[in-house]
């Protein structure tokens, strides 16, 4: 070896010289619901190069043209190096909020830049939203199945959250009036209805406006807060544009959480959350407490983006990109998985929610695709209660159509494994499976190209 | 001395492998030796090669690195290890061996049978299931026969549940354990060099018993040690524990996990690499015995280096 210089370094040094006993005594009590699983630690080794991962939620950045961040970059560094470098305001620069408005704008919403803040990516909004709104043992309401990320967020506030299925025309809000009975008779009032109403993550369903009129005016009706998340409102590839709860409400009870991540970039973490005056009052004090204020560097790079006038060509591009990648992979669901499983054909977003046969459990069928070099997101990652067990989560936008072509085949034959060794065990061949048989415990969705 | 860490690999423990190595690293910096940290890949005969270490501390779990075959590699190469040798850990990585070695050397092992895919793929081993229900009885335990952590084992209550444990525990191996369910506490008893440190039980908080996975997660299973156990049970326990360890031929250390039922304990497993983690079974069960991590650390070096004594 080298000359070794002097260690920059040493490695966590302070946890390892101790046990974790002899500081279980100061931990909070809601790190106690902060799990980690096994099924975490399988998801760890899809990083591994070889392997073909539909288990992220990734854009594709690599479609962003590297001279526009140069020129970008470059201008904010001889026009506003000082203010780039500085703190910023804590809700935010107007600036940023005017891009985050113009965004809006193009579905429909008209919000008051006053009643923005700018967050650390989408993912603080969530969790500014249940800082100011949850106490432990609240009640808070996400669909069934629910984004896997918010799941550890509402588990850290000591939310109850309870799951409203979906079907495939999102929340089952009837399902969801007669939940809000229930509650009411248990004198539990829940704090907010979490649900992402567009190309929902993980399920890739829609709500329809039908519902979407319904939830508004329940939320109006029983003066409670829906908590919109849209990351993928203007990813649509295909089908009618719905409008966002919030412009349905005009945002009395609706907050709404939006992101530059899916339309622009992950990596400049730049979220934003819209909500009522006093809501937001509460919203900006714990913004302060967490971390002052988000990356002005990042919001400068978005105001000089903005000025270019390119942004939405840019997401046209996109939608271009991933609608070319959810086509191969719904034509590589048909070809490589078996009859008796059934997938979503999303009009838009970033995700497909494949169900197969209730005899297969997908956290074990990962170990054996992991085997094979292809990954997803077991469907019980969406679930708090274990549900889930049979369905995956297939990510069709950050990896490219070979790719996706090769994923599926991947997964489709390790599936084909289990299927005919069910078979063998059970002395039947292959059931057939129609939709009315698919398992009871997961969204009973139509098989995609046989929906009416 | 220079110390080679073996971590990572391929296997579906590699989170809690390079969570263990990171710990035996730092520990091993801080006893004074030189350390060579390696994520085991397609390149380790190379790297071991050109910077010959004078032992090598494997903190790999799972395939490949807990089932002998980095340390068949490792003996070929003549570089001392930590922890027992390539035979050993491929009888303790294999349950199904294990259950073997242990019932022929007489000590208590739940019931089981074992089956190959081939068997059902082939031979029709489906028709045989129902012996099962008369041999076993009801509820059984399904497991991989070489697989780590709670992966892939299952329960079935009826005889309806075990074709879809079947398929779940294939997901793992090509061979699977069906076991009768002993209840009792959940006991491990980790042996360094000859002698046994003290008694750990698991106790689940929340949930039922059949949720294996719950084992697993912090905050949903409490770890007492040591055990409370009277002097007869820790007496018990404790031989069957050692008597485990020797019919594997282990050799260093390992994790003896049984089951403590009304009519005494049960042999479940052995585990040849247990974790290393801060929330590990062994490194509490040293700490009990008022050895630190690092004296554990270089505990096991020396039980590396000491000549083999059978």
């Amino acid at each position: 070896m080298a000359e070794v210089p002097e260690p920059t370094h040493r490695r966590r040094s302070h946890t390892s010289t101790r046990d974790l006993e002899r500081y279980a005594g100061l931990f909070a009590e809601r790190t106690g619901v902060m799990r980690s699983s096994a099924m975490r630690d399988l998801m760890a080794i899809t990083a591994r190069p070889e392997v073909i991962s539909l288990a992220g939620g990734l854009p594709d950045t690599s479609t962003f043209p590297p001279q526009s961040f140069a020129a970008q970059m470059t201008r904010i560094a001889q026009k506003s190096a000082a203010k780039a470098l500085q703190y910023g305001p804590t809700e935010g620069f107007e600036e940023t909020k005017d891009c985050i408005v113009e965004v809006m704008g193009a579905e429909g919403m008209l919000p008051d830049p006053d009643d923005v803040i700018v967050t650390t990516g989408g993912q603080q909004a969530i969790d500014l939203v249940c800082k100011t709104l949850i106490d432990p043992g609240d009640v808070v309401i996400c669909e069934a199945p629910t984004y896997p990320g918010a799941i550890p967020t509402l588990c850290s506030y000591q939310a109850d959250i309870v799951q409203v299925e979906c079907d495939e025309d999102g929340m089952q809000v009837e399902v969801l009036e007669k939940l809000l009975a229930e509650l009411r008779e248990e004198g539990r009032r829940p704090k907010f209805i979490y649900s992402v109403p567009s190309f929902q993550n993980p399920a890739g369903v829609t709500m329809s406006l039908e519902r979407r009129h319904r939830l508004v005016e329940l939320a109006r009706a029983n003066e409670l807060l829906v908590v919109e998340d849209n990351p993928y409102g203007l990813l649509r590839y295909g089908g009618e544009p719905m409008p966002p709860l919030y412009q349905l409400d005009g945002g009395d009870f609706v907050i709404y959480l939006g992101t530059f991540s899916k339309i622009l970039s992950p990596g400049i973490r730049l979220g934003w959350a819209v909500a009522p005056p006093p809501v937001m009052e509460k919203i900006v004090l714990g913004k302060q407490a967490a971390d002052l204020c988000t990356s002005t560097l990042t919001q400068y790079f978005v105001r000089e983006y903005f000025a270019e006038r390119r942004w939405q060509r840019y997401i046209d591009d996109l939608v271009e990109i991933y609608r070319r990648r959810r086509d191969t992979m719904v034509e590589a669901l048909r070809t490589h998985f078996p009859a008796e499983a059934t997938w979503t054909e999303p009009e838009g977003g970033l995700f497909i929610w494949a169900t197969l046969p209730d005899y297969i459990d997908t956290s074990d069928l990962l170990a054996k695709a992991l085997r094979a070099d292809v990954a997803f997101v077991p469907g019980q990652a969406a679930y708090i209660d274990g549900r889930g067990s049979h369905s995956m989560r297939l990510n069709f936008s950050g990896v490219d159509e070979d790719e996706i072509r090769e994923g599926v085949r991947r997964i489709g034959k390790v599936i084909a494994e289990q299927v005919e060794l069910y078979g063998t065990l059970t002395g039947e061949q292959r059931t057939p499976a129609p939709e009315e048989q698919s398992a009871p415990n997961v969204l009973p969705f139509r098989k995609a190209g046989e929906a009416g | 001395m220079k110390v080679a860490v073996l971590k990572g690999g391929r296997s579906l423990e590699r989170g809690v492998s390079l969570r263990s190595g990171a710990r035996v690293e730092d520990a091993l910096e801080r006893l004074g030796h030189e350390v060579l940290p390696i994520d085991v890949g397609p390149d380790l005969v190379k790297r071991l090669g050109a910077e010959p270490p004078e032992v090598a501390f494997v903190a790999m779990h799972g395939v490949g690195g807990e089932d002998g075959t980095v340390q068949e590699l490792l003996e070929i190469l003549g570089i001392p290890f930590t922890g027992p040798g390539a035979a050993a850990c491929a009888r303790c990585m294999d349950k199904v061996q294990a259950k073997d070695a242990v019932e022929d050397a007489g000590l208590p092992t739940p019931g089981w049978f074992a089956f190959n895919q081939t068997a059902f793929r082939e031979f029709g081993a489906a028709d045989a299931l129902g012996r099962l229900e008369e041999t076993l009885g009801f509820p059984l335990v399904v497991k991989p026969s070489r697989g780590g952590s709670s992966l892939g084992v299952k329960f079935a209550g009826s005889a309806a549940e075990v074709p879809q444990a079947l398929v779940s525990a294939f997901s793992y191996d090509d061979r699977v354990l069906v076991e009768s369910f002993v209840d009792g506490r959940e006991l491990a008893v980790s042996i360094l060099g000859d002698e046994p440190l003290p008694v750990v039980e698991a106790i689940l908080l929340e949930g039922d018993r059949y949720d294996f996975e719950a084992r697993y997660e912090i905050g949903r299973t409490r770890f007492a040690c040591p055990a409370e156990l009277s002097a007869e049970e820790e007496r018990a326990v404790t031989e069957i524990a050692l008597s485990t360890y020797r019919a594997l031929g282990c050799t260093g250390f390992a994790r003896i996990d049984l089951i403590l039922g009304p009519q005494g304990p049960w042999l479940l497993e052995a585990n040849a690499i247990p974790g290393l983690t801060d929330t590990s079974l062994l490194p509490q069960a040293a700490e009990a015995a008022g050895l630190s991590f690092e004296q554990l650390v270089e505990r096991i070096l020396e039980l590396a280096l000491q000549p083999a004594a059978a």
